[in-house]
């Protein structure tokens, strides 16, 4: 019976297509919808990621990793002095203004690495070394600097020079990182010459970065050096989760993809649900007769549910396969973000599963009151 | 084994209506032996359908008793009611009820895949069923496609693929015309009736009287008369 039931869903090719359609367009918008605001998550953590550091020593105030509570330089040596430290490294990162060639101005995310060690150096070079940052003047650049120069008619590539604050800044290699949230190039210098470029403060250092001995796990490290008076230390997962969490608490991101994500639910209710309703509504003298046949009630719900979940796997499939080749394609642009994890389609799976079942449900609830005495009135 | 295929005796059905009821069964009885086609006949109304309803089992009654094939539907439970007429009973509707979105052969199948049998074989045995009705050329056929004459030998066959005891059939000539009609009682009569066999038509269609073995008459709710001769019917 359940071929049968496949047939007469699949052969009602209107109703088939609109329930497919309703159901593929309501994944389509909720996955797509759900990556969009994960890229964007992703974003807010793009420093975090491209840093890479496991344990991030900051002001005690900070409460996520893009706020830059500037710190004495000091407290690098502080934080070398804790029980557990392997080694501990500053990190300076600021907004900065590039002046290009043309006379325009670009804001850039300018990031200092220590300049021994260029710890959270850029893992993916498209150009020159890294280890010529320690050449003069030497800056490396992202492919975002690379992408908003070019729009600015500036075509970056080795050698190029630019102003960082009125001191030139020469560019010796191009990176590929994790863009951040403001959508700033990222530029890369040595930590000694990005306290030159930066305008003059009296704390600079924004971030210590460091990491534990065999042993110590990065939990306990961060705990160890917390207790150091005015400094907060989280690991780098922590930190992930925590720059994610006050995104979400603190800005109308996640209401405003929240309510697509809800559009998207509600549409597939009343598409799907609705469309399925009538498809049953329309075979309930069919399912009448086979009820009046002998058919028993569990074979009519197992071939309902089967309907329902047909055109519920279909339309997943469908509309997440759209996502993803959504996603496949402005990934080559980064923009917009787009970062689909194994949870947003369970997610979706999980709403799909959900409007199949109250579709199925409506259209049982019918079969179940339906007197097979009907077939004869 | 008794004679009897149906034995219904003092059988009261009624249905809500407001704050009362109606009663559409008052006390009907009626009995239809293996190997007859039993006309059940009578005004709009006086109960015939829901009479039928209730030799099929898809009504209880509330009172009197009802035997079909020696067995008691009113002590059965429901399921077993429900298995019951897969195996025994073939239904021929007023309205053919043939599933618009399946071929002919694969409606004529419906039963035998009911019953437990394969997709493959039910749909075998079907399309051999409408070759005897003569619908060989239109195994493949939607009901959308049919004429009203081949979509109540599709109906008919697939009342038959089964091979059950009892076959009623509702108003069987209602949608079809007179030549269609009596095409359709002829094809009844000629494949649905064997001796082990009780065929049990509801109609109030007086052309195809004649086909029947018996006729009782429904009035009210009640039988008020048996007619062994059609003929007798007619003249009454």
């Amino acid at each position: 019976m359940l071929e049968i039931a496949l047939k007469m869903l699949f052969r009602d090719r209107a109703k088939y297509a609109m329930l497919v359609c309703g159901l593929a367009f309501c994944s389509l918008l909720m996955c797509q919808q759900s990556s969009v605001f994960c890229g964007i998550m992703m974003w807010t953590t793009a420093t975090v990621q491209n840093i890479g550091a496991p344990v991030w020593v900051v002001d005690a105030k900070v409460e996520q990793a893009n706020e830059v509570i500037p710190m004495r330089q000091i407290e690098v040596e502080r934080v070398r002095s804790v029980h557990g430290v392997a080694w501990a490294v500053p990190l300076y990162i600021g907004i900065e203004q590039a002046r290009l060639g043309d006379g325009s101005f670009q804001n850039i995310q300018l990031t200092g690495l220590d300049t021994g060690t260029l710890t959270g150096r850029p893992m993916d070079m498209h150009a020159g070394r890294i280890e010529d940052l320690r050449l003069p003047n030497a800056v490396v650049v992202d492919q975002v600097a690379v992408e908003k120069f070019r729009r600015k008619g500036i075509t970056i590539k080795l050698g190029t020079t630019f102003e960082i604050n009125d001191k030139e800044a020469r560019v010796v290699g191009i990176c590929h990182v994790n863009r951040s949230f403001l959508g700033q190039p990222y530029v890369y210098t040595t930590f000694d010459r990005a306290m030159e470029y930066a305008k003059p403060a009296r704390k600079q250092l924004s971030y210590v970065l460091a990491g534990p001995v065999p042993g110590v796990s990065n939990r306990e490290l961060a705990a160890r050096i917390s207790k150091l008076p005015g400094l907060r230390a989280i690991p780098k997962e922590d930190l992930f989760w925590m720059t994610i969490w006050w995104y979400i608490k603190n800005t109308g991101i996640p209401i405003s993809f929240g309510t697509v994500v809800l559009l998207g639910v509600i549409v597939g209710i009343a598409i799907a649900g609705q469309t399925f309703y009538l498809f049953v509504h329309d075979n309930l003298r069919y399912l009448a007769a086979l009820k009046a046949m002998g058919a028993r009630l569990h074979t009519l719900a197992a071939m309902v549910l089967l309907q329902a979940f047909s055109v519920g796997f279909i339309g997943y499939g469908i509309g997440v396969g759209l996502a993803a080749w959504f996603g496949n394609t402005v990934l080559a642009k980064e923009q917009p973000p787009f970062f689909m994890p194994w949870q947003v389609p369970a997610f979706v799976a999980g709403v799909i599963i959900f409007i199949c079942s109250f579709s199925a449900l409506i259209g049982l609830i019918k079969v179940a009151r339906l007197e097979p005495a009907v077939v004869f009135r | 084994m008794s004679n009897l295929a149906v034995d219904v005796s003092d059988v009261v059905k009624s249905f809500p209506a407001g704050d009362t009821r109606t009663y559409a069964l008052k006390g009907a009885t009626l009995t239809a032996k293996f190997g007859e086609l039993l006309m059940i006949v009578g005004p709009s109304g006086c109960g015939k359908t829901t009479l039928l309803s209730v030799i099929c089992g898809t009504l209880k009654c509330e009172e009197g008793s009802l035997t079909i094939f020696d067995h008691d539907l009113r002590r059965m439970k429901d399921w077993q009611i429900t298995l019951f007429r897969c195996v025994n009973v073939g239904f021929i509707f007023q309205q053919f009820n043939l599933i618009p979105t399946l071929t002919a052969v694969e409606n004529a199948s419906i039963p035998l895949i009911l019953n437990g049998v394969s997709t493959k074989k039910a749909v075998q045995r079907a399309g051999e069923v409408l070759a005897e009705v003569g619908l060989s050329d239109k195994l493949h056929s939607y009901p959308a496609q049919l004429s009203g004459g081949q979509l109540q030998r599709v109906a008919i066959s697939r009342a038959l693929v089964h091979e059950p005891r009892l076959i009623i059939c509702d108003e069987p000539t209602a949608s079809l015309d007179a030549a269609a009609g009596q095409k359709t009682l002829d094809l009844l009569k000629s494949s649905a009736l064997q001796p082990d066999r009780c065929v049990i038509v509801v109609t109030h269609d007086n052309r195809i009287y004649h086909f029947a073995d018996r006729i009782a008459e429904m009035e009210d709710g009640r039988v008020i008369g048996i007619y062994d001769d059609p003929k007798d019917y007619h003249h009454a």
